[in-house]
């Protein structure tokens, strides 16, 4: 994995776009160049703190959906006072950004195809993967309706899913992955999203006996190993930390997911 | 710059506070450029307790105003598993820790390892077998530990805090850090307590206790957030408490007080420094830059300059 450089750095706003619901979020960013799975800490060098609740303090964490061209995107939702502050950016305007940390995706075993399966902002690490691939990778995402799911232009030739029924499937992303497993069963799973979708991913293929890499989101302070805060318990007892032992973790270490939440939104 | 404590010699008088960096972890994420700018002068690690720790259930963190609210729950690999597996890689990377200002020269810092136990007893136990290990410098006591029979902090109780810094003071020649806690009546009375039973220095302030309610609790309920149930609150939040405890511990007594407490800026440490404090140390500031203490640092040693 790429090591970060030992500081945050100012990067300067490229550019930030709607998408549905979300944006995208470029930063002028030298590298060094993201692992797909990677993140970073981000917070506005201007005005951080002072929206509600006196907050935002802490940097909030976002895995980088790209790497080109001399930028770093990030796929924004305004759920809170940082995000929000964060959606507010305009050209010009720096961040703080540190990164890429954590450990990321790893390449499919020999012979297996990649399902790349994506839930709301969670679809952005997918899509970084999915450029790094060699073959193509079937990709499955789900969103709660028609604005979010424009989110899904991040990515190529997805199939969709949504809870309302507006785009593709009625219903459940995962419902879209068993249909996958049944017709090939040599793959190996990634799949970013909400508590809920992680966990249905890892029951599926723990009972189809399919590895799966889960990018899992957890509360967390610093991002490089210091606060302790993003611990998720293991199988077998303990915890790991997801900002360095993840946020990649194969599914086979975790019981179940669940909402640990906790992020500072 | 370079400070003179309990018998060591700091580049500078900037180190962390235990618990906020990870320097392990930390070369993991960032690699030798750890080691080039390693942001502190002195370097203590997270509290070790006797037995291994998992920590408490999640979720550990809120953001507040400010400030953040954490309730850890202290996880460690305990006594054994620290002399094993950690020890040996936090002396190399003392020992290969450098100044950028330093050309090079100069590599080094001393390690302080931070110990708690619920009774004198088990608190004896781990100072008596890290006294042993050379690579440590200095100890320091979190006496932010319930005591098995009140209940109460052992460092919230003046007579309670002096019989076990007595215990433990017997065990050890090295430099004995007493790190107090914030949450008790008066914190002048327990810091003269330790110092008469014979800590060679104080840390202070530890954090203050805090809670947060669930934002999704049900109407009228007062579901607590944390796992841990309550936490404790750092940050700038904190700074103004810290900045009157530093000056009130430091003007009392006689031994040297590193201050901490939500410092951001060299001009913060510069305040815990004027009301008496010989060293001061980051902790939440980390969280948000890594190098946030090499940031203080440099600006200590500018304003002398200037």
């Amino acid at each position: 994995m790429s090591e970060a450089p030992f500081a945050r750095r100012a990067l300067t706003v490229a550019g930030i776009e709607r998408l549905g619901a979300y944006s995208v979020l470029r930063l002028a960013d030298p590298g060094p160049e993201p692992q797909p799975g990677q993140f970073a800490m981000l917070a506005a060098v201007e005005r951080w703190g002072g929206g509600a609740d006196e907050r935002p303090f802490l940097a909030r964490a976002f895995s980088v959906a790209r790497w080109q061209g001399g930028e770093s995107h990030f796929l924004l939702e305004d759920v809170g006072p940082g995000t929000r502050r964060l959606c507010e950016l305009r050209p010009g305007e720096q961040v703080w950004a540190l990164g890429p940390l954590g450990r990321g995706f790893r390449a499919p075993e020999h012979g297996r195809r990649a399902i790349l399966v994506g839930g709301g902002a969670g679809i952005a690490p997918l899509a970084i993967l999915q450029d790094s691939l060699v073959q193509p990778a079937t990709v499955l995402l789900g969103f709660r309706e028609r604005r979010r799911a424009q989110g899904a232009a991040l990515l190529r030739d997805a199939a969709m899913a949504t809870d309302d029924g507006s785009v593709g499937h009625h219903g459940l992303v995962t419902e879209l992955l068993e249909a996958e497993i049944g017709r090939d069963p040599a793959a190996t799973v990634y799949a970013c999203g909400p508590a809920a979708m992680l966990e249905g991913v890892r029951a599926i293929c723990a009972a189809s006996a399919i590895p799966a890499q889960l990018a899992l989101e957890a509360g967390m302070a610093c991002g490089f190993g210091a606060c302790f805060g993003c611990a998720v318990p293991r199988r077998g007892g303990g915890y790991v930390r997801v900002c360095v032992d993840g946020p990649v973790l194969d599914a086979e270490l975790l019981d179940r997911v669940d909402e640990h939440a906790g992020a500072p939104a | 710059m370079s400070v003179e404590f309990c018998g060591l010699r700091l580049a500078h008088p900037v180190i962390n506070g235990s618990g906020t960096f990870d320097a392990i972890a930390a070369r993991r994420a960032f690699g030798a450029g750890l080691l080039a700018a390693f942001p502190f002068a002195a370097y203590v690690s997270k509290t070790i307790t006797l037995e291994p720790r998992a920590g408490n259930p999640p979720p550990r963190l809120w953001e507040t105003s400010a400030g953040m609210i954490n309730s850890i729950g202290l996880p460690n690999k305990g006594l054994q598993g620290y002399l094993r597996e950690d020890l040996p890689e936090l002396a190399e990377i003392c020992a290969a820790a450098r100044r950028p200002s330093a050309g090079g020269a100069g590599a080094g810092i001393p390690l302080i390892t931070n110990l708690m136990g619920s009774t004198a007893a088990e608190l004896a136990q781990l100072v008596e077998v890290c006294d042993a290990r050379a690579e440590i410098a200095a100890l320091e006591l979190n006496v932010s530990c319930p005591n098995v029979a009140t209940g109460l902090d052992i460092g919230a109780d003046p007579a309670v805090l002096g019989e076990v810094v007595a215990e433990v003071r017997a065990r050890s020649a090295k430099p004995l850090i007493v790190k107090l806690t914030p949450n008790t009546a008066d914190v002048v009375l327990c810091a003269r307590a330790a110092e008469h039973a014979g800590a060679d220095a104080l840390s202070l302030i530890n954090t203050l206790r805090a809670s947060a309610l669930a934002p999704d609790r049900p109407a009228g309920a007062a579901d607590r957030w944390l796992g841990g149930g309550n936490g404790g609150l750092s940050g700038p939040a904190v700074r103004a408490v810290a900045l009157a405890q530093v000056a009130a511990v430091a003007e009392a007594v006689a031994i040297p007080v590193i201050g901490m407490g939500g410092v951001q800026s060299a001009a913060h440490a510069r305040e815990l420094l004027d009301v008496g404090a010989r060293l001061v140390a980051v902790g939440t500031e980390s969280f948000r830059d890594p190098a946030a203490a090499a940031r203080v640092a440099r600006g200590l040693e500018q304003s002398v300059a200037d």
